[in-house]
């Protein structure tokens, strides 16, 4: 699983109807250790109801589709709001 | 499969149902016999394995599976600590951790 930011809403008035009523949040992935940005923005159905801007961990492919009841067509779901996070290096600098 | 180092933990409130109560943990993949990072963190769902900072692991990274292991047909999930790492034996040497 996967940190981001959420940077972005996207609307669409024509859709799959399995996708109806599910909210498409544009997001920028980040690296754990330093939250530095990782690739480009991409789309994530929303399974929490996080906020813009905030820090969230997303899953891909198919699990995306196991974070909702109907298993819609989705490739990127967020699952969980990150209130924090820490990393360090236990075993020295290698 | 692969073995990874536990680098530290996350937190949060609002997750998905099938988190709650679920330790969440940050990983990176580390060649086992030169101890090197070999990856960027990943986070893990640690289920039972008593995994902690500093911890070398075994990692799953498969929804399928991961799914099958945590008993959860809903669950969210790609990554879980499958195991603990004691030894390492490869090319005549063995590692201990």
């Amino acid at each position: 699983m996967k940190l981001a930011r959420v940077i972005g809403r996207v609307f669409c008035s024509r859709q799959d109807p399995a996708i109806d009523r599910k909210t498409m949040l544009l997001i920028q992935p980040l690296k754990w250790e330093d939250e530095s940005p990782l690739g480009d923005p991409i789309v994530a159905a929303d399974a929490v109801g996080a906020g813009s801007s905030e820090k969230v961990f997303w899953v891909a492919s198919r699990d995306a589709a196991a974070a909702f009841k109907d298993a819609p067509p989705v490739d990127a779901a967020i699952v969980g709001i990150v209130d924090g996070h820490q990393v360090k290096d236990f075993r020295g600098n290698r | 499969m692969f073995i990874a180092e536990v680098v530290g933990n996350v937190w949060g409130t609002r997750k998905h149902p099938s988190l709650n109560d679920r330790r969440l943990l940050l990983v990176r993949p580390i060649d086992p016999l030169t101890e090197k990072h070999t990856g960027d963190a990943i986070m893990a769902v640690e289920y039972g394995t008593g995994a902690g900072p500093g911890s070398v692991v075994l990692v799953m990274d498969e929804g399928g599976s991961a799914r099958s292991v945590l008993k959860d047909a809903e669950a969210p999930v790609r990554t879980v600590i499958v195991g603990l790492v004691d030894s390492v034996v490869s090319g005549g040497t063995t590692k201990k951790f």
